[in-house]
């Protein structure tokens, strides 16, 4: 039997349910309202007021996903070096958080950053000046690397795992110091899961929008939360589609980025 | 020195806990605070427990909730694991083609999504449990994927061979030796798929039939007349069972290790 | 980790198994879909109906009106019966989505007020299709500690001494008819020049605001995180249990009266049925539970006559007369006027 068809029912699913309804975000995107061939909606990404919310989205998305990175890695590798029994319970113990659902997740955490919650009050307890930052983009920030955190660790942790403790070990009996092990096997062995990380934070990133209500006060517009305006409030599914098949660019240009880096060619092609 | 660094790291380890933990240290007393309000300390109460078990509805939704996110990450898993396994034997292109497909149900925003598969699926079938299945089940297929996929590739494919050269028909060697390989990148793609399929409104709210309601669900719609204590009650129960679930399976599990290795001694 | 995983499997089959013998219970009988905003009802009424009629409520909720529009436009479910704001019942008049409602065989239909009826006529010319629910204002909630001086108006809102602590709907018309009162002019208006002037003025207070939001203002306020928030009167009346430092005015300019309405889509398959939930939902016992679980103003006359004295003056549930004098309906204002208040809207939140 030959192995790759095994993959033959995810295609049909995906066929089904996700180049389908694809086509049907197509068929919204690129036609008026009357019915006819356009590709304004498509454009229409080019109107500044699209073009602010774009590159604030990608802001938010690119520094939450550089955080979460910086945060997760150590983590990964720390957990990645315990003994297996325990390494496992923890790392679930880092992913249970996500069981509680979102949104009271992030009014949990909206409690605490905001301009009378737990945050200023200890900060004013020990005499210093309560911190304002509920409804700015920093707000944004904290929540978005909350909420997507687990998401960095747990591949990235997935990858550390696997990379044989012998060769660390090896290197270090060759007299590499520690930078250089890192930077020669650590790295490269853990990129498949880094990258993963990273698609798995930045780009449901781009298009997120809930946070940004909650904990940006709904100050601060984002390119998700105009597709959500115009498919909700101004019920205009064209150019909500149009900005959205928009948005799919992000997903090329990442996969490009991706098979860039994949140079070593064999078993290394990274999703 | 040694221990100088392990202090380091466990601090390390701490401070991010904590920072994950404390918004759900939150959650858990709000669901004693007797006040209706978020921001208000109201006394100490036991009322919304009480409450949780006496609401049939509330039930019916964790019930929908559980039934709908098992079997969604329980067929995802096993797709996501299947295409995996099949897509590393193909050529490079195509897998660069099917990991863009995957990719769109991450990126485009859930509202983008849920309402492409509504219109699918007024077309084609009712809406009602089975139409939220086929959708949470595209939700979450690419995060068992992603979880899966990088395990894959790092697997040693020279053991694969070895086993095939000793005589060992490819499924046995399968078994034997890739599965236990990937088994924790298929085990975190399945809590991933638990994951995202149990916090999912938007997709839900367009795909779901009229009366079914999920944990999610409920909550969102009672955001705008203040979120329900009882949910608090809900989530800090449904938190505390799993966490003692692992505490337990952790003990057990060291139990007989430390059996195994008695046994050993003799 | 293999333990884990085995584990996981034997709990995830049990949930299957335990549930699928508790799946939707199959509705004989007569069955009536609901679609009505999110704890907007007593939920006990829905079996006090189902004992007195036999009709199974498949009931279904929605966040904001919009939302409801998209996904009744989807068409993936038959709504029988949509509880909605008085805009979008127009807007669905307008798109004949709107079935008249018989409320010739009604027996409780006289407990809705003549003067809720009177004001429906601005969107509904012959009360044939909306059936007034619940009704209420917009104004402002403030906090009598952070704010010294007695609110008498909209312009507040723009002055520097609160800046960021003044809380804005995040609605869009709900945020316009603010400006747009303050100046005079009607909150239907469809003068552009009016209206750019009206965002002009949001434009300028967006640096004052500290948020613009919906249902979280009403904690905000009870906690003290703002001084001033604009707000429906129901939310205020929850706020001001909760906080007895907190206050509801309607500004002398006017503002907004809404009106929640009853009405049949025309998706509809079980009209009659439809017509008796409508017809027991304006019985004095359900509206009277119904306003006491929601505590929103009442149409029911019925209802309010039984109420004391305290309720009855309370001018955030009930508001006077000169009040209400001021106060205006919202119209729908087509879809061109739609598109623009939508970009207005986009092009305030972008700055």
């Amino acid at each position: 039997m030959n192995r790759k068809w095994l993959s033959g029912p995810y295609l049909i699913w995906a066929a089904g349910f996700i180049i389908l309804p694809l086509f049907l975000i197509l068929y919204y995107g690129f036609t008026s309202e009357g019915g006819g061939f356009t590709l304004a909606n498509i454009s229409a990404i080019a109107d500044p007021i699209h073009l602010t919310a774009l590159w604030r989205s990608l802001y938010i998305a690119f520094f939450s996903t550089l955080i979460c990175l910086f945060l997760a890695y150590p983590l990964a590798y720390i957990l990645s070096k315990a003994p297996a029994k325990k390494s496992g319970i923890l790392i679930m113990l880092f992913i249970l958080p996500m069981w509680i659902n979102f949104l009271l997740r992030t009014l949990a955490l909206q409690m605490i950053v905001s301009n009378t919650g737990l945050l200023s009050s200890v900060l004013e307890f020990f005499g210093l000046k309560p911190l304002r930052i509920m409804n700015t983009t920093t707000a944004i920030l904290i929540g978005m690397v909350y909420d997507y955190l687990p998401f960095m660790i747990l591949p990235i942790y997935n990858a550390l795992c696997k990379i044989d403790r012998d060769l660390i070990d090896a290197a270090y009996d060759l007299g590499a110091s520690k930078a250089t092990t890192f930077r020669k096997i650590l790295l490269p062995l853990s990129l498949p899961g880094v990258l993963s990380g990273i698609i798995m934070v930045f780009i449901p990133g781009i298009s997120e929008f809930v946070i940004a209500d909650i904990l940006g006060g709904s100050k601060v517009l984002l390119i998700g939360n105009v597709i959500e305006q115009e498919f909700s409030l101004s019920n205009n599914w064209h150019l909500g589609s149009g900005l959205s098949l928009v948005l799919m660019i992000f997903i090329f240009i990442s996969m490009a980025v991706m098979n860039k880096y994949d140079k070593s060619g064999e078993g290394q092609m990274l999703w | 020195m040694v221990e100088k660094k392990s202090f380091l790291e466990r601090f390390y380890v701490g401070i991010i806990f904590f920072l994950l933990y404390a918004p759900l240290m939150i959650l858990t007393v709000c669901s004693f605070n007797a006040s209706k309000s978020r921001m208000v300390w109201g006394g100490f109460t036991l009322d919304w427990y009480a409450a949780l078990f006496r609401d049939a509805e509330v039930i019916q939704a964790f019930q929908n909730s559980l039934v709908l996110t098992t079997a969604a990450a329980l067929i995802a898993t096993l797709l996501g694991a299947m295409a995996c396994i099949g897509l590393t034997a193909m050529s490079k292109k195509a897998q660069s083609a099917a990991a863009t497909v995957t990719n769109i149900p991450l990126l485009n925003a859930d509202i983008v999504t849920g309402i492409a598969l509504m219109l699918l699926f007024v077309r084609f079938m009712n809406l009602g449990f089975s139409s939220l299945l086929v959708a949470h089940v595209t939700l979450t297929l690419p995060y068992v994927i992603l979880s899966v996929m990088p395990k894959l590739k790092q697997t040693n494919k020279a053991a694969y061979e070895a086993a095939l050269d000793l005589g060992a028909t490819p499924v046995y060697a399968f078994f034997k030796i890739v599965l236990p390989e990937i088994l924790p990148g298929i085990l975190s793609g399945f809590l991933l798929a638990f994951t995202m399929s149990l916090d999912d409104f938007v997709i839900t709210y367009f795909t779901k039939g009229p009366g079914i309601n999920t944990i999610s669900t409920m909550i969102y719609q009672q955001v705008r007349r203040g979120i329900n204590p009882e949910m608090y009650a809900l989530s800090t129960l449904l938190f505390l069972t799993i966490l003692i679930i692992l505490l337990v399976v952790n003990h057990i599990s060291d139990r007989q290790a430390k059996r195994q290795e008695q046994l050993y001694k003799y | 980790m293999k333990k884990f995983l085995t584990l996981i499997l034997a709990v995830s089959c049990l949930f299957t198994l335990c549930a699928c013998g508790a799946n939707e219970p199959s509705a004989s009988g007569d069955e009536l879909v609901v679609f009505n905003y999110g704890d907007y009802i007593d939920r006990d009424l829905l079996d006090r109906f189902k004992e007195e009629t036999g009709i199974t409520v498949k009931y279904e909720e929605y966040i904001t009106p919009e939302d409801m529009y998209t996904k009744y436009q989807g068409g993936s479910v038959p709504y029988d019966l949509i509880i909605t704001s008085e805009y979008m019942v127009e807007k669905m008049i307008q798109a004949g989505e709107a079935l008249p409602v018989d409320t010739g065989r009604m027996t409780n239909i006289g407990n809705v007020g003549d003067t809720y009826w009177e004001f429906c006529r601005a969107f509904d010319p012959d009360n044939q299709y909306a059936v007034p629910y619940m009704f209420g204002t917009v104004g402002i909630l403030y906090n009598t500690t952070l704010v010294d001086e007695e609110v008498t108006s909209w312009d507040i809102l723009w002055d520097e001494k609160y800046a960021d602590n003044i809380i804005m709907e995040n609605s869009v018309r709900d945020a316009f008819l603010v400006p747009l009162k303050l100046k005079g002019y009607s909150l239907n208006t469809t003068d552009t020049a009016q209206l750019e002037e009206a965002k002009q003025m949001l434009i300028d207070q967006k640096p004052l605001v500290q948020a613009y939001y919906v249902d979280e203002s009403r904690d905000a306020l009870i906690s003290g995180d703002a001084a001033m928030a604009v707000i429906y009167s129901g939310d205020a009346t929850v706020a001001m249990e909760a906080n007895e430092d907190l206050a509801y005015v309607v500004p002398e300019e006017g503002s907004n009266v809404w009106f929640d309405c009853m009405m049949i889509p025309a998706t509809c398959r079980h009209k009659e049925a439809a017509e008796q939930f409508i017809d027991f939902l304006c019985g004095e016992e359900a509206a009277m539970a119904n306003f006491e679980y929601i505590y929103y103003g009442t149409p029911n006359t019925a209802v309010y006559d039984t109420l004391d004295d305290e309720l009855k003056e309370d001018p955030t549930i009930f508001p006077p007369k000169d009040i209400m004098a001021k106060c205006e309906v919202y119209q729908y204002l087509g879809s061109e006027m739609e598109t623009f208040y939508s970009q207005m809207w986009k092009e305030l939140k972008s700055r």
